[in-house]
């Protein structure tokens, strides 16, 4: 009796475990899949672009000849443009989600505006480009500049910041505000003393991870009109003649490293897919040590928290 | 025996008292006409069975709910020497909250060092200089009964105490601030046996210097700390006594009835 029991127990059992096995294959493959595609394309660019990547190629304007011709231009470009998106998207980032979470009344209004950020991280990015075209450049005459091009891409990342920031400040608990409020802490006193501090790994990971979206966006910065040939750097301050004010770097034209690429795809001579392969291979090294320091900031903020 | 009034018992000087306070969590009667002296420098227990009322109370004196939205209440909850109503809508709270300083039911010491943590308080209130910090701190945690066991790694993290030295550096950061009145929200119900004993033997040594009101689901702790007992049930104050009378001739049925285990 007990014996035809368990026997029948264990071919059902033996029947389950194959669904296991059968998902198992199916997960790994799914996940494999995703893996190796990006593996083969990293492969592929590096072994095009490699020969490129030497000293001169970063120093180097673009040029007619190939051979000759550099991203100097372009990653001076990204990294400027970086820093203005830095700049403003960090401060109205973080100003927003505090006040979301810990000052706004929770009604429909705030739901809505809650919706409408998460939302915002969906738009498309060249209708981003579109407003930027309409509002800094024609509305308030700021160019085809860098101070264009960071603002346009602070916008971008805005909601991705927003939303990081938010998850941060709802992972803390209530007992620690509660515990800050009972010593007779106002509100800021909490929020700035607290609040920013224990959620500061959480907002470098969403910082971080919105400029690495941001360094390769191309389409917003082809609409507001990046130039995709540009054989000088923006003025550094204090220099030249007449010496440049402070600021006037952000009024500059400039290139950025995807278009760069972009721009040296679309010739016909190979050895520009050469110089576009290297540059790709450049962006993605951006970004790929982007998120390791956005893992290595959140693992180390994680070890001081313990909830 | 005839029945007697809360203020008829207590014929010491008050600290804080309670009148007809009446609490809503939206349209939920959550407090009922709760009248409740706090004499000073004595300990009050707050005891009743889950939901009674006894933490929503105890945390009106601090103006906790005002954190939260749909929180109403009425009545008055008088603080002295000065006679205010501190549960007025002109009462600044933090202001309430700097005199009446409060211990959680689990401890929650900030991700900060054992220093920062005791001199929290103190910088809240503005004061920067070292010394004066130092000098607070260390007659904080002294206080606490946990200075011996710190005074070497002050600028350790919080987190690496055990749970019973966690809930003594959140008693020495109440007690950093000169409180008049501390309250405590079960403060043992998350620690073991020695570390609740340890707990105990401190509020028994600094009721000296302030007054203190706590809630607890313990009852053998109340009547072992505790100089006053309130006994709560379904938001009202069923029986206020001196401890040893309450726990020896409770005078309602529902009190006999929760203290002798009958229900709760």
């Amino acid at each position: 009796m007990v014996k035809t029991d368990l026997s029948r127990l264990r071919a059902v059992i033996a029947k389950n475990r194959r669904w296991d096995l059968i998902f198992g294959g199916i997960g790994l493959l799914a996940t494999m899949l995703g893996v190796v595609v990006l593996t083969v394309l990293f492969v592929d660019l590096v072994i095009d672009g490699w020969s490129r990547l030497r000293p001169d190629f970063f120093l180097n304007f673009p040029s007619r000849h190939p051979e000759r011709a550099g991203i100097l231009s372009a990653w001076v470009g990204s990294a400027l443009v970086m820093l203005v998106t830095a700049l403003t998207a960090v401060p109205l980032g973080v100003a927003a989600a505090v006040y979301l979470e810990e000052y706004a009344p929770k009604h429909w209004i705030t739901e809505l505006i809650e919706v409408n950020v998460s939302n915002l991280a969906a738009v498309p990015s060249i209708i981003y480009g579109l407003l930027a075209l309409g509002l800094f450049v024609y509305l308030l005459g700021l160019g085809h500049s860098i101070l264009t091009a960071g603002l346009t891409l602070a916008l971008l990342i805005l909601p991705i910041i927003i939303v990081a920031t938010r998850e941060a400040l709802r992972a803390i608990p209530v007992s620690i505000r509660e515990a800050a409020y009972a010593l007779g802490a106002t509100r800021w006193q909490v929020v700035s003393n607290h609040l920013i501090p224990y959620a500061s790994g959480g907002i470098y990971t969403g910082v971080i991870i919105g400029m690495a979206r941001a360094v390769g966006e191309t389409a917003p910065i082809i609409t507001i009109g990046a130039l995709t040939f540009i054989a000088f750097l923006p003025p550094a301050p204090f220099t030249g003649d007449p010496p440049a004010g402070p600021f006037d770097w952000l009024f500059s034209p400039f290139t950025v490293l995807p278009i760069q690429m972009f721009n040296w795809l679309s010739r016909p001579q190979a050895a520009f897919h050469v110089n576009a392969a290297a540059t790709g291979i450049v962006i993605i090294v951006a970004t790929l040590v982007m998120n390791g320091i956005a893992i290595w900031l959140r693992a180390r903020v994680r070890r001081n928290l313990k909830w | 025996m005839t029945d007697q009034t809360p203020h008829a018992v207590v014929t010491e000087p008050l600290k804080a008292e309670a009148r007809n306070f009446n609490f809503y969590y939206g349209n939920h009667h959550a407090l009922k006409n709760i009248n409740l002296p706090v004499a000073e420098r004595r300990v009050t227990a707050l005891i009743g069975p889950s939901g009674c009322g006894k933490s929503t109370l105890l945390r009106s004196f601090n103006r906790m709910h005002d954190l939260y939205p749909g929180n109403r209440y009425g009545g008055e909850i008088r603080l002295y020497p000065d006679d205010v109503n501190l549960v007025s809508a002109e009462v600044d709270p933090i202001e309430i909250r700097m005199r009446i300083s409060m211990v959680f039911q689990k401890p929650n010491p900030f991700p900060k060092s054992i220093f920062d943590n005791v001199a929290y308080g103190l910088m809240v209130r503005g004061e920067r200089r070292r010394s004066v910090l130092e000098e607070k701190v260390e007659e904080a945690l002294r206080g606490a009964a946990l200075w011996d066991e710190v005074k070497d790694r002050l600028d350790d993290l919080a987190f690496n105490l055990s749970g019973g030295q966690q809930q003594r550096l959140c008693i020495a950061r109440a007690l950093a601030a000169d409180p008049e009145l501390i309250l405590f929200d079960e403060p043992t119900s998350a620690l073991d046996p020695i570390a609740t004993a340890s707990i105990e033997e401190l509020v028994t040594e600094i009721r000296d210097k302030v007054t203190i009101l706590i809630v607890t689901h313990n009852m053998q702790q109340a009547a072992r700390i505790s100089d006053y007992t309130a006994f709560m049930y379904l938001g009202e104050l069923v029986e206020f006594g001196r401890t040893d009378e309450l726990f020896v001739r409770p005078r309602k049925k529902q009190t006999e009835d929760y203290i002798t285990g009958r229900f709760g």
